[in-house]
This record gives structure tokens, sequence and C-alpha cells, in this order.
């Protein structure tokens, strides 16, 4: 039985009218690396905080389950869950600029969640940030770690956040689009970098993209969302090779390729979050929708994938009343 | 073919940082032709220089044959009713404080096309073409989807009916579906206004598809041009090899099979001022490389390279 690092089940996030987050489930085993995947504005980024109750304060959360490392997240005193955040989860966020402190070297913010989370000396604490450095590809640490990150390139304040995140020793990293806004040759260093770390460490990945190309290298599972909801999720191998839900096949068929097609343009797009929806919120987008698909589908498993489509339903299976 | 815009050995400086060394870049009226390279590499300053919104340091920028640099201010406000930019992110490249129909009436506006009342039935017309409901005159940017807003760009872009169009990376904001309804855009608008192109991009795989020639630059310079089948098929460069080993691979098998044998990029060091730029990081550097910096020449018909590998043997 492999240990449960992240558990999360039905989960809601609502900003107002708008729904973010409906139903969503999410689960990370040590040791895995689980790919979520989705357009702009399907819930990633409001799912994932609020796995580390860092949503914001006009965010309204429920969940029949919401745990890390087995601890309620929606009940935790403020103290726990601070100690839980950085040692047992760390978060890498998209944006390094907003993550790191601009008045802060490099040096003093890696050796902070040293000194915070592994009780270490101060004099320890320069050192293993200076090895942490020098782990995520930065050469020269010791100079590196006395600048600030606008001496930083974009490439190199993301090793920079990188390498903070894993001074906790955690074991779970969340990686939020961690390489969106670099180009492809410092992408794919980085990408290399995590799955290195992450497979040497043990550790349990979270990567949040939108970058169906990109993950396909990185991790073991793929959740797919779509405004709000998993619309299928299964083992890497068998959902690029055999996509279920019709989404899941527009969006691979979507990917430019070099060897292949510029790839079919999906038409439309995403529902709006404010509107109450009854039936499956892609059936207006869908090329193989029917009259089913007026009711919303439940999450149909086969395997060890899961499947919220009509046509994965096992034959008879009926609308649950 | 005379070509509709052109950079002859031009080189921008700004302040002490060299980011275009004596660049040759040319392209015919109807072509589409994609910069790609790092970030840093001056895909950005060769786009604003051929349009002028950025003055070379040295070399000579021609539009419709005409040299732009000796142009007065004038003369140059006109020709830029023919020449276009589009900017990255749609979110910061629209003025936020002006209404959608100001936003599209406004190049008509000042290239004297029309008048703000006058403006009104070419700018409903122009949204409908970029499939936006021509209702949305009354409406403010920050209404509409990253999408939507990049609609309104290409929208404003091209209503005064320019020849050329410089789009600085007008995907890579967007979502993966939504980048293909633009590039289905882009195409159907150069379709209907003859439109010539200069797509400056980082997605080597939309590239190969919507490009007719691709230049790859590097640390300033160019390094490489052709079409795109060839040039990513047999890259010419070294450099160019770099780029297209580290495009993802959407194949689970594949893509590790590769993170597990193929070495990455190391990341970018300066080279001496009359090096190639990719001495400090090519696998194949010889001697010579870091001595002089190798001429852009015809390597193939329509291929073009600057590397001592194509010149010298070993
Ligand atoms: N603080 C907030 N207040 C109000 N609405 C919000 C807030 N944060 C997110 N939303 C809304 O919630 C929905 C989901 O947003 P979320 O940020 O989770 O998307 P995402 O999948 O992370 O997208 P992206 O790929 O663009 O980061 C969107 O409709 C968004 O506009
Ligand atoms: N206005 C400016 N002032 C000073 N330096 C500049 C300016 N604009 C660009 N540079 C520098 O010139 C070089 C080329 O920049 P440019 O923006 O053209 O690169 P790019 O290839 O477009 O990169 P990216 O892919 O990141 O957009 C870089 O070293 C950059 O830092
Ligand atoms: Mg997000
Ligand atoms: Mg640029």
């Amino acid at each position: 039985m492999t240990e449960t690092l992240l558990d999360i089940a039905n989960l809601h996030v609502r900003f107002g009218a708008t729904t973010a987050v409906a139903g969503a489930c999410l689960h990370v085993s040590k040791g895995e690396a689980v790919g979520l995947v989705g357009e702009s504005g399907s819930g990633k980024s409001a799912t994932i905080l609020a796995a580390l109750r860092l949503h914001p304060p006009n965010a309204r959360i429920s969940a029949t389950h919401l745990t890390l490392g087995g601890h309620d997240v929606l009940t935790l005193p403020q103290p726990a869950l601070r100690r839980l955040r950085g040692r047992f989860a760390a978060m890498i966020f998209q944006d390094p600029l907003t993550a790191l402190n601009p008045l802060l070297t490099i040096g003093t913010q890696i050796a902070e969640v040293l000194t915070r989370h592994r009780a270490l000396s101060p004099a320890d604490a320069r050192r293993q940030a200076a090895a942490l450095l020098t782990q995520v590809g930065i050469t020269d640490p010791a100079r590196r770690l006395a600048q600030y990150p606008h001496e930083f390139s974009g490439g190199m304040r993301q090793r920079a956040m990188i390498a903070a995140a894993l001074a906790g020793d955690p074991a779970l990293l969340i990686a939020d689009e961690p390489t969106t806004a670099l180009d492809v040759t410092v992408q794919a260093e980085l990408v290399r970098l995590i799955a290195g770390l992450q497979r040497q460490r043990g550790m349990g990945l979270l990567w949040v993209t939108h970058d169906l190309a990109l993950m396909a290298g990185i991790v073991d599972r793929v959740v797919v969302m779509y405004a709000g909801r998993v619309m299928e999720s299964g083992p890497v191998a068998a959902l690029y090779a055999n996509p279920r839900h019709p989404y899941t096949i527009a969006l691979l068929e979507s990917l430019p390729r070099l060897d292949q097609g510029r790839g079919r343009v999906l038409a439309g797009g995403p529902p709006d979050l404010t509107r109450p929806t009854s039936g499956c919120v892609f059936a207006p987008r869908c090329s193989a929708r029917m009259p089913r698909c007026m009711q919303a589908p439940p999450m149909f498993a086969a395997g060890d994938s899961h499947v919220a489509c009509w046509l994965a339903a096992p034959a008879g299976a009926e609308v649950a009343a | 073919m005379a070509a509709l815009s052109e950079a002859s050995g031009v080189s921008v400086r700004y302040g002490g940082v060299a980011a275009l060394t004596d660049v040759d870049f040319a392209v015919s009226a109807g072509e589409t032709v994609a910069i790609i390279g790092e970030s840093g590499c001056g895909k950005s300053t060769l786009g604003r220089t051929l349009l002028l919104l950025q003055p070379p340091t040295s070399g000579t920028v021609r539009f419709r044959g005409e040299d732009l640099t000796a142009l007065p201010a004038r003369a140059l406000r006109q020709r830029r009713r023919f020449m276009q930019m589009m900017f990255q992110d749609p979110y910061a490249s629209l003025n936020a404080r002006m209404t959608i129909g100001e936003t599209l009436a406004e190049p008509l506006v000042v290239h004297g096309l029309a008048t703000w009342r006058t403006a009104r039935p070419r700018v409903a017309q122009m949204l409908a073409r970029v499939g936006l409901d021509p209702g949305v005159t009354s409406r403010y940017p920050h209404e509409f989807s990253g999408g939507q807003r990049q609609r309104i760009a290409i929208a404003r872009a091209v209503i005064a009916g320019p020849d050329l169009v410089v789009a600085d990376e007008p995907l890579s904001a967007l979502d993966i579906t939504v980048q293909g309804q633009i590039l289905d855009l882009l195409a159907a608008l150069q379709a209907a206004q003859n439109l010539t192109y200069v797509f400056i991009s980082h997605d080597l795989p939309v590239v190969r598809h919507i490009a007719g020639r691709v230049a790859v630059m590097l640390g300033g310079r160019m390094v490489e041009q052709g079409p795109p089948a060839e040039v990513f098929a047999t890259p010419a460069h070294p450099y160019t090899q770099a780029l297209l080993a580290a495009v993802p691979i959407p194949d689970p098998a594949l893509a590790r099979a590769r993170m597990a044998t193929a070495a990455a990029l190391p990341a970018a060091t300066p080279a001496p001022p009359n090096a190639c730029p990719f001495v400090p990081r090519c696998p194949a550097a010889r001697p010579i490389c870091t001595e002089s910096m190798p001429p852009l020449r015809d390597i193939a018909a329509h291929r073009r390279a600057a590397c001592w590998l194509n010149e010298v043997p070993a």
C-alpha cells in the first residue's frame, strides 16, 4: 500500500457566483508524479491553492475529503498548517517574481526555509543553501547566494524557486506552471531537473500545466480538468495512446507536432462558470454529443482510468436518479 | 523578387548591449516568415527595427524599396499605415481606457481614412471578420477573455489595410485550443487582405506548419534561414539542432527515452566579441569559431547558415 500524500475528494471552490471547481478529486501518492492539465480558467490553481489552504479570502471551499499527509487541511489549526507547508508540501509558483522577495538576497530566502523547517544553524543553512543551488544547476553558488532576484535571469529565478522549495525536503512538491514563461531550451532543462530530483528523492510531484506535450515525459498519471471538473484521469501512457474523453481527445488532436499536422482546431470556448449547468459541461463543444449528455455523466472507472463521459459507460448503465 | 521589407547589415545597441549585430533579413510580399531563437536573442528588436519603431544603430531598413531611416518623420508616419505590429501580451497591448470601438477606429482616424463617426461600419465589419459580435464596440478590454482580446488586437493591426504585420509571439499567452482558432484567423486574414507576416515565436511545431520560411537567431545574429520543413529535418547550425532537441514530444515513451539519453543545452554564456555566439555551448566548436564569426552564406537552394562547419572541412 503506497502512502497517500494528498487526497482530495469532491472539492468545490466558489468565488461569488463563479464556481471555479465543482467536485474535483485528486490523489498523489509517495514517489508519484501527477500532472494536472486544463485550459486557462479550468480551476487548476484554485484546486491546488485549496489543497494548501492558500486560497484567496473571497473563495468559499468545501470538500468531502481534503487531506495533506493525513491531516484535514480545512480544520487544521494555523500553526500546524504552516509547519505542513514548506516542510511537508512545497509549492513552486508560476511567476517567480511574485514568490521571491525582491528585497532579500536569494541566499537569505533559501536559508530562511532551512532554519525554519529544518532547524539548521545559520552557518549550516548557508552551506546547505549553496549545495541546493548547485543541485539545481546554478554555478558559482557562493556569489549567487549574495545576489537579489532581479540579478537573476528568468530561468535562474525559476531554479532559485525550485531550490527554495526543495530546502524543506518536502514529501510533496506542487509546481504551478513552473516553466511557461521560459523558452524551450531552458524549459527542457528545468523539466529534466525537476523530474530527476523527484525520482532521486522519491518525492510526490503535482505538476500543473496546460501543456500536454511538456508533461508527457514527467508524470506517471494525468488528471484532465475542464470548467472546474475532472473529465478524465489515468496512467500517462494509456491516456496519451488511448484517450477516452472527447475533451482529452480534442486536446491531444489540437497539439501541433513537428512531424505531423498543425493540429485540429477545437471551436468554441469554455462555459460561463457563473451559470449553473445541468448536463455535461463539455457537451456544447463535443463532436460526440448525445441526448444523454443533457444529464451530467458520473465518473466511470475502467481499470486505472476514470472517465466522466457517457461513452465510457458500461453497457446497460443507466442514469442514476 | 524585390523584398517588401528588408534589413541590411543592421545593428542595434542598447547602451553597452549589442541586441543585433550585422543582421540581414528580407521578407517578400505575401510570405510568412517566422523568427525563432532563445529569449534575449533579439527577435523582438529585429521585429521593431523592421518597422523602424526601433531605429538601427547602423545599417539600413527598407520598406517597399524605400530607406525608412532616411525618411522625414511625417513621411514615416504615413508609411506606418502599411506596417503594423502585434504584441505578445493581449492583456497589456490594448488600451484599458478605450472602448473596443475606439480601439479599432483609432488607426483609421490617425491615418485619415475615416472620422470617428464614419469608421463605425468598418469597425463592425472588422469585428465580424475576426469572429466577434459587432455589438461589443462600447465594451472595454477587461470584459474579454485572452483569446477575444487577441482577436481585438489582430483586428486593430489589420483594419487600416497594412501590407506587413509583425506579430510578436501572438499565441504564447493563449491556450492550445485558442491558439488553433487564432492561427485560423491569421490565415484567413492573410488570404483576404494579401498580408505579409513576420511571425515571432518560440513554438517550433507551430512555425513548422504556418511559416514558408524560418529565421533562427542567436545572440543578436542570424544563424540560419530556410524553409521550416528542411531546416527542421536537417538543421545546418548546431544551435538549431539544440533548439529542436528541446521541443517537447507529446508521447510519454519517446519523451522519457529522450530525457534519459540527450544532454540538456547548457545555459547561455557570453561569447568573445568576434566569436560565434554559440561557441561556449557548441559541441562541435573549433578554434576558428572563437576567432571569427562565420558569415551567413547560401548552403543550398533557399537555405543559408552561419556556421564554420558548413564552410571548412575539419
Ligand atoms: N481570487 C479570485 N476571485 C474571483 N475569481 C477567481 C479568483 N481566482 C480565480 N478565479 C476564477 O476561478 C476560475 C478558475 O481559476 P483558476 O485560477 O483556478 O484557473 P487555472 O486553471 O489555474 O487557469 P490558468 O491556466 O489561467 O492559471 C476562473 O474563472 C477565475 O476567473
Ligand atoms: N529597451 C531596451 N533597453 C535595453 N536593452 C534592451 C531593450 N530591449 C531589449 N534589450 C536587450 O536586447 C537583447 C535582445 O532583446 P529582445 O527583446 O529583442 O529579445 P527577444 O529575442 O525578443 O527575447 P524574448 O524571447 O525574451 O522576447 C536582450 O539582451 C535584451 O535584454
Ligand atoms: Mg493557474
Ligand atoms: Mg521578444
